[in-house]
């Protein structure tokens, strides 16, 4: 009470001086500096660009949700694995427009917690500007856009505004899978709910996908340290993930350790992976990967874990002071088997439900206990794992009474339509998607010509040349003397003459590789299969991927030499695996890798030059390699490609000029 | 939630601001201090990555003690000496043999304690070093209400290696004194503290570097404190101004400002533990640390109100850290010289002064 009257008059006093300030302020109209007006506008347009992409993500049946960010105009959507995974098939998500549009699960990647989806309904899709997450740094204005605590009944989503605390962030495995590489960290709120959702740079455009968050004993609630996967690495995942496939990520098949002196060493190597056959040792330094130099194992962990599995990638080792170049071809984290086990597990867990309770957990209100005093002497652990543990969002539950209308509407069937667009099979998230591409790459491959009817005889002539080949060191590379090639390519028998191959080469096909000897197979020696590898080709175009065995699509991978991501068809016929890469513009057949068998390097075939020779649109450079060594690099200038019902072989196939 | 905490701190402040037209007021002064604060900042926009790079480059990440169940084996600090003095704050990842400070540049060196002043809470510590970037004390800013402010800490341990430490963003809510909240916050530190909107004290963020945009030091992330009635965590800063003297002491070789060292020389009859009436927790390890388990009665010790489960961290003005330390310190005293000593009890300081003689 004596506070009250001892306040009175300074209110009275205060209300006084209150007017007058007020008074001035209209006298005066309020200026505000051109720049603190251009800096809000700017950030105004930037919420306005990135919203509209903004997805709210309902589990079918109302029980939970998360956000997500449209990346194309035909409604393909990024969201986290764990947010999708809960949702199952189908799911409702809703655009800031107000509406409700029906979507389907595309594909998976469950280490690096990412989610592909496709919404339906319109082919206009509001997308985000995907931009290069790694120009982005420490201090850089960012915002992110979802649904914390499914607060969006109308989809319209929360924004929250803050800057980039850190940049190629390592965070530990959470649980059994999810793995946070090189990840982008936030103070901009990320809260149960906002998991899956965009995070959009200062100029609204997007570079990463919030997903996680650092929660002591505050309680799950954003504490200013979240966790973003970089757009960068999705890139490299979006072909595998569009291909409905649930990708996994990829390891050199090594340990590493940080020496005394800071260098990264080999500590350890899988004696059958494709590091220990390019060479890689114990004790080898490891300089750079994918062109990026490694000072530390976290720095090789950010640099792996944006790579899917099967990609080849640039590395630099070094040995008695002498570096060595090459590129390796990353194997799994995971068998197939292992995978799909450990996405059971977590399946168990979902829809997440509060986390085991880790070390540095304690509920509100709890207090430390008593025995938690400092162990003295205790040797201090640099760079081991780092306390507070991460855990992905913990997606909330609709509110207890949502809106009758939004609760009906969450709740509605899946529509007829959509349901074609769903094909499940064992590996993949929805082999729909594989199937439908894997038409698509084959279409494309023989959109110019027709080979269905070139059933006999193929024989081809050229020159071997002394080239440049289109990746590895010359210098190390075997540059065998020109002279001319013939390659003969039948169903019976196929064989080669060539300066490289000294006598005749051959393997008879008639019973399929599987049946040809193991020595055999790797005709010519030194090509690692070149007559298998172009004995296939030509059964996959002469036959088609309906009668070649099982052929299904894998995504977009990179070719040594080659610019841009190719289509990759994966073909697995007479018992050997083999891969054809496309170009996706042009179409063409780019690359073939035929694995004799999983321990082995492939026989890599680099087809190039492509024009048309008597309405077929054939290539005119061949490059050969196995392993580190090239077999040849030949110009093709002969075509004879015989139907059965022609007799006499063509001698007057056309030269080109 | 740590909103709430803001407003428990404004509240004193904004009372009497009551009515209508001090309300508009208040939003025109904002305004007019936001446009400016704008501005200011605006002009520094193009080089704020560059200030951020140079702030991180005199952050170091400190790892010590702890690791078990609720205590982290790590903080943050920052260099305030190209010859590689450390400031941090005070707290038990010091308490080991081993620290080892890691540097921008991912080197890690091995510290010392030099000193700490358990007042402020906090500590210095030295590595070897020459021509290190450094916050200077001396040119540290000010700070006021509305100040844009960066966080610069290895809070949870995100960075490590050379990895540089994280940056989070905010405002200086208030600028209000940590005694207003003694009972609710248990803190040794009751001086005046940046109060700030951002979530910057996270478990490992203390010690870390409060700068303005210009990247001028303002002050030291404090330790984490939580309000004990409503579970509110605080987010502040104590300001450089407050730190320099005890920096400066410990610095010079003494532990506490008004303290000086004692003779080396032990007297004839040196003063022991059981003298004082005290009787300290079984000395079991090598750095036991020093609790009171019981005190006999009628001793200096019960008189001057010393406790079971006290923890006796100054003798005279000496940082103790384990029993072994206290009965060192107590040795170079006379049997019947006045002795001061610093307890922690319930998160708070107790200064008390006893005499053998007393008895």
């Amino acid at each position: 009470m004596k506070n009250a009257l001892r306040i009175f008059p300074m209110a009275a006093l205060l209300l006084f001086a209150g007017t007058t300030a007020q008074l001035r302020a209209e006298n005066q109209p309020l200026t505000v500096d051109p720049t603190v007006i251009q800096a809000e506008q700017a950030r105004i347009a930037a919420a306005a660009k990135g919203m509209p992409s903004v997805v709210a993500i309902f589990v079918p049946g109302g029980q939970g949700g998360g956000s997500g960010v449209i990346i194309s105009p035909d409604g393909y959507a990024l969201t986290n694995f764990h947010v999708a995974r809960p949702c199952g098939t189908f799911m409702k998500c809703g655009l800031p427009d107000g509406k409700l549009y029906d979507a389907v699960v595309v594909g998976l990647d469950p280490v690096g917690d990412v989610g592909l989806i496709k919404l339906f309904g319109r082919d206009d899709f509001p997308a985000a500007e995907l931009t290069d997450s790694d120009e982005v740094q420490a201090g850089d204005w960012c915002f992110t856009m979802g649904n914390p605590f499914l607060l969006a009944t109308d989809f319209r989503p929360s924004v929250a505004y803050g800057v980039v605390s850190g940049v190629h962030r390592y965070q530990y495995p959470s649980g059994t899978l999810l793995e946070y590489t090189d990840c982008l960290q936030v103070d901009a709120a990320i809260n149960p709910g906002n998991s899956g959702g965009p995070l959009f740079d200062g100029q609204g455009r997007l570079i990463g996908i919030n997903g996680r968050g650092s929660f002591e004993k505050r309680g799950r609630v954003n504490v200013g340290v979240g966790y973003a996967i970089s757009i960068n690495q999705i890139k490299n995942f979006l072909g595998d993930l569009k291909a409905g496939r649930i990708v996994d990520h990829a390891t050199l098949g090594a340990r590493v350790a940080t020496s005394d002196d800071g260098r990264v060493l080999v500590s350890d190597i899988l004696e059958h992976s494709d590091a220990y056959r390019r060479g890689l040792r114990y004790d080898d330094e490891i300089i750079s990967f994918a062109g990026k130099p490694v000072h530390s194992v976290n720095s090789l962990k950010n640099l792996l874990g944006i790579f899917p599995k099967g990609w080849r990638v640039e590395i630099t080792f070094r040995r008695d002071g002498k570096n060595e170049d090459t590129y390796v071809r990353l194997m799994g984290v995971h068998t197939e088997a292992e995978l799909l086990a450990k996405m059971d597990a977590e399946k168990e867990l979902q829809p997440p439900g509060p986390n085991p309770r880790q070390p540095h957990d304690r509920r509100p209100g709890e207090q430390p206990k008593p025995g938690e005093q400092p162990k003295p002497g205790e040797e201090p652990k640099p760079d081991e794992q780092p306390g507070g543990k991460p855990h992905p969002g913990e997606e909330p539950k609709l509110p207890a009474n949502p809106s009758a209308e939004l609760d009906q509407a969450v709740r509605a069937p899946v529509p007829e339509e959509l349901k074609k667009q769903f094909e499940a099979r064992t590996g993949y998230a929805n082999f729909y998607f594989n199937r439908e591409n894997m038409q698509r790459v084959w279409k494309a491959l023989i959109a110019q010509d027709d080979f269905s009817h070139t059933t006999g005889q193929w024989t081809i002539t050229g020159q071997q040349i002394a080239a440049a080949p289109l990746y590895g060191s010359p210098v190390a590379l075997a540059q065998p003397t020109p002279g001319p090639v013939t390659i003969h390519l039948a169903n019976a028998e196929c064989d080669i003459d060539s300066p490289v191959t000294p006598t005749p080469s051959k393997i008879t096909v008639t019973d399929g590789i599987d049946a040809v000897a193991n020595q055999a197979v790797l005709n010519p020696p030194g090509s690692g299969g070149l007559l298998a590898a172009l004995h296939l080709w030509r059964k996959l175009l002469v036959a088609g991927p309906g009668k070649y065995g099982q052929v299904t699509y894998e995504g977009l991978a990179p070719v040594p030499g080659h610019n841009g991501l190719c289509d990759v068809l994966l073909a697995v016929g007479e018992g050997v695996e083999t891969r054809f890469y496309c170009d996706p513009n042009a179409g063409t057949l780019v690359c073939l890798e035929m694995y004799p068998d999983d321990e082995t390097d492939p026989c890599e075939v680099y087809f190039s030059d492509y024009r048309m020779e008597r309405e077929l649109n054939l290539p005119h450079r061949m490059e050969v390699h196995c392993g580190d060594g090239l077999f040849g690099v030949f110009a093709l200038t002969g075509f004879d490609l015989q139907s059965t019902s022609e007799k006499a072989p063509d001698q007057a196939a056309e030269k080109t000029p | 939630m740590d909103q709430m905490a803001l407003s428990s701190y404004r509240r004193r402040a904004i009372r009497p601001w009551i009515g209508i037209a001090g309300l508009i007021n208040l939003a025109c002064l904002a305004i007019t201090v936001a446009a400016m604060l704008f501005s200011a900042c605006d002009a520094q926009a193009a080089n704020t990555s560059d200030v951020i790079r140079e702030a991180q480059r005199k952050s170091v990440k400190i790892y010590g003690a702890g690791g078990v169940r609720g205590l982290d084996a790590y903080q943050s600090g920052f260099l305030i000496s190209a010859d590689g003095y450390v400031l941090t704050v005070f707290s038990h990842v010091l308490d080991s043999d081993t620290i080892t400070v890691t540097l921008d540049d991912g080197r890690k060196l091995e510290a010392k304690l030099v000193g700490a002043d358990p007042r402020l809470d906090v500590a210095v510590l030295k590595v070897d070093g020459a021509d290190l970037p450094h916050f200077d004390l001396h040119e540290a800013a000010a700070g006021k209400e509305g100040t844009r402010v960066l966080a610069f800490s290895n809070l949870f341990g995100v960075a490590t290696g050379d990895e540089p430490v994280s940056v989070l963003h905010g405002t200086i809510a208030a600028v209000t004194s940590l005694s207003a909240r003694r009972g609710a916050y248990e803190s040794a530190y009751q001086g005046t503290v940046y109060v700030l909107d951002a979530m910057t004290n996270n478990p490992g963020a203390a010690g870390g570097a409060l700068t303005n945009l210009r990247g001028e030091l303002l002050g030291l992330l404090g330790k984490q404190l939580r309000n004990s009635r409503n579970n509110i965590w605080l987010n502040y800063a104590m300001p450089a101004d407050e730190l320099m003297g005890a920096v400066e002491a410990i610095k010079a070789g003494k532990s506490q400002a008004e303290t000086q060292r004692p003779a080396t020389s032990n007297p004839d009859h040196a003063l022991t533990v059981a003298d004082l009436g005290l009787v300290l927790v079984p000395n079991v390890l090598e750095r036991t640390p020093p609790f009171v388990d019981a005190v006999r009665q009628n001793s200096s010790a019960a008189k001057a109100g010393i406790r079971a489960d006290d923890l006796i961290v100054f003798v005279s003005g000496q940082l103790v850290q384990s029993c072994n330390a206290v009965a060192g310190e107590l040795r170079q005293l006379d049997a019947d010289a006045e002795v001061r000593l610093v307890l922690l009890r319930s998160g708070e300081l107790k200064e008390v002064t006893l005499k053998v003689a007393d008895q």
